[in-house]
């Protein structure tokens, strides 16, 4: 199905105006029919709602919410009221006004690892599929390099160094983007794998040679032809890496090599009420709740595109 | 097959020079490892020098790099920098850190495989079942849940037990401050109250996260076995169920998940950081932290070493059994 009926990699530039209708209406339906799946999906239709609720809340819930998280100026330690929901932590800060915040950091940090990563990962993946040789070599040497070198040890250089956060932070002040910058620089590894050994064997089809024999350029077999059959793979990808990289800024906050302040994440929310969990257990359990809900959904929505993906899963019940 | 495994890790040689090279030059550029101890206290020009002398810290990068690639070889690993390590032994260290990360996670990985595949097995076989939903669910919250902070709840969790043992009159049983380092004493039933105190909890944190990769990757392959035509062929030949889930189906599905648990055991080795944090157990996670906090180059060239030669291996092991398993793959 991913050979022939592909919405994008058929059309070799199709001409005369009656085959582009053809393939339109073909394309159409088979987007249709993914999403048709996906929606029969409970869970991911579930995961979906539950990640654009958490988006809006994160980026627009401030706007809304009648403290900012900048007023300190409340009882310290209050456990969760009507007029705090979640609380006040050990600054006289609302809890929801700083949950906000920090679902905020922790998604915009997950969402630029997951593209950032994808793109390197799809880019040099299938560059060493379709070229081989020496390029290929080069490309699998430097991932066993990567994984080889402790990965603890370059978020050490990073995050850690000084220089390096003062020339990209601006004075050592925010840090959040070389955080996403590193977790994107370890975890296009395992993406770059996948499409590699996808592309190896879609470019002996049929499909690339006819578009080598039509003389398309390189460029053009790969990001026209041999790509857009592994775009699920890609998509499933991506959407689990959001999960995978809230989860592991979460864990360099607690090594101490994630987000500093001034900017802030869920993660470093855990980590600095990590004594209070038996105290006051509102300021550890509510970001550690929110972590939960952004991978759990963001995990059901990967679980439901893979199987709206998979055209063998044809026994698609309730 | 014997060719292809020399050919692979003669060709690993090249890559560990490459990588440990690397490793020296991004702990070179954290710091120097002796600036914190000059400035800790006023220091005479000759302490200072005779201390650059001791660490040939006083030599350039390159030529420190090729003294210790020299020494590595004949099984000398160098020792700590900073002042206030004292001049300890690196291989001697390393090896005993490794020897607590190996008893950490040898059980854990066993017990997460094991159950991983059963669980995985029986939701496939069996789904959209309760069972199915359940196992889906419970480890679709495992693996959404950050480490640390189900580590952190069992810690307290063990502490809560702790106290309610000893309100009952009873001993604290749970350990949160890694195994007793002069061993385990007493009868039998004593050590294994001690053992059991020790490790349980750590290793139910590592149990989780594996646990839910294995049963969600043994789920999925076991049902691509299930739909395969041979299966179809085999029930179709009058082969009785369980034949045809065991004998053809679970063998051919156990393929994949051997080869993503051995690259997983592989890069285990490098210590469950943060499972080790939390319990107090000084293995390869805690020496590589601290080894990073203290700007030890030696330390962290150590730890490489041994975790990459587990990950090569590892990663070789599991192509070899794949093509072992799999006749129609061949190893070129």
């Amino acid at each position: 199905m991913t050979e022939i009926g592909s919405p994008v990699a058929t059309p070799a530039a199709p001409t005369s105006g009656e085959a582009s209708q053809f393939d339109t209406t073909a394309a159409k339906k088979q987007w249709q029919v993914i999403l048709r799946r996906f929606a029969r999906h409970k869970a991911a239709l579930f995961g979906l709602v539950l990640f654009v609720l958490l988006v809006l809340f994160a980026f627009f819930g401030g706007l809304l919410w009648k403290y900012d998280y900048t007023d300190l100026g409340f009882k310290r330690y209050l456990p969760p009221s009507a007029d705090h929901p979640f609380g006040t932590d050990r600054l006289g800060g609302d809890m929801v006004s700083l949950i906000i915040r920090g679902t905020q950091f922790s998604l915009q940090i997950a969402i630029f690892v997951a593209v950032l990563s994808t793109v390197i990962g799809v880019v040099l993946g299938a560059l060493a599929g379709y070229l081989r040789g020496w390029v290929d070599a080069v490309i699998s040497r430097f991932i066993d390099l990567i994984l080889v070198i402790p990965s603890l040890i370059i978020a050490a250089v990073l995050v850690r160094n000084s220089f390096v956060v003062n020339v990209a932070g601006g004075g050592g002040s925010s840090n959040w983007l070389i955080v996403a910058l590193y977790l994107g620089l370890i975890m296009w590894l395992s993406i770059a794998r996948v499409i590699r050994g996808m592309v190896l064997s879609l470019r002996e089809k049929e499909f690339v040679e006819a578009a080598r024999a039509l003389g398309a350029s390189t460029f053009r077999i790969v990001f026209r032809h041999i790509l857009p059959n592994t775009i699920d793979v890609i998509i499933v990808n991506a959407t689990l890496a959001i999960a995978q990289a809230v989860l592991l800024e979460a864990a360099l906050s607690f090594l101490g090599l994630g987000v500093q302040s001034p900017d802030t994440s869920l993660g470093l929310m855990i980590s600095l009420n990590k004594n209070e969990l038996t105290l006051h257990p509102w300021l550890f359990f509510t970001p550690f709740v929110f972590i939960v809900l952004i991978s759990l959904s963001v995990n059901f929505i990967g679980d439901g595109l893979r199987d709206a993906f998979d055209p063998r899963q044809k026994r698609v019940k309730a | 097959m014997f060719r292809y495994i020399i050919r692979r890790l003669l060709i690993s040689i090249p890559l560990l020079i490459v990588a440990s090279f690397l490793c020296f030059g991004l702990v070179n550029a954290m710091g120097d490892p002796l600036g914190e101890w000059k400035l800790a206290k006023p220091r005479t020009e000759a302490e200072i020098t005779a201390a650059y002398e001791r660490t040939g810290y006083n030599k350039p990068f390159f030529e420190r790099y090729v003294d210790w690639a020299g020494n590595f070889v004949t099984g000398d690993w160098g020792e700590s920098v900073v002042p206030g390590n004292a001049g300890k032994d690196v291989k001697e260290d390393v090896l005993d850190a490794f020897g607590v990360t190996l008893r950490l996670i040898l059980g854990a990985e066993i017990i997460a495989l094991a159950l991983g595949i059963a669980v995985g097995v029986i939701g496939a076989v069996r789904q959209y079942s309760i069972f199915d939903y359940i196992a889906t669910g419970i480890s679709f919250a495992m693996f959404s849940m950050p480490l640390f902070c189900v580590a952190l709840v069992l810690k307290a969790g063990g502490i809560q037990l702790n106290n309610w043992l000893e309100s009952l009159g009873a001993d604290r049983w749970i350990i949160t401050a890694g195994p007793p380092g002069e061993g385990f004493s007493g009868g039998f039933g004593e050590q294994v109250f001690q053992y059991t105190g020790a490790y349980i909890l750590p290793t139910i944190c590592l149990v989780v996260i594996q646990f839910a990769l294995y049963s969600r990757f043994q789920r999925a392959s076991m049902l691509e076995t299930l739909n395969a035509d041979y299966v179809r062929t085999a029930q179709a030949k009058g082969v009785s169920q369980g034949r045809a889930i065991f004998k053809h189906a679970f063998r051919n599905a156990l393929i994949p998940i051997i080869t993503v648990s051995s690259l997983n055991i592989g890069a285990s080795f490098g210590g469950a950081v943060i499972t080790e944090r939390v319990f107090g157990w000084s293995g390869m996670g805690k020496f590589l932290i601290e080894a990073i906090e203290d700007l030890e180059p030696y330390q962290v060239l150590g730890f490489m070493m041994v975790t990459a030669v587990f990950i090569i291996v590892f990663n070789l092991i599991a192509d070899v059994l794949y093509a072992v398993l799999d006749p129609r793959i061949r190893l070129d």
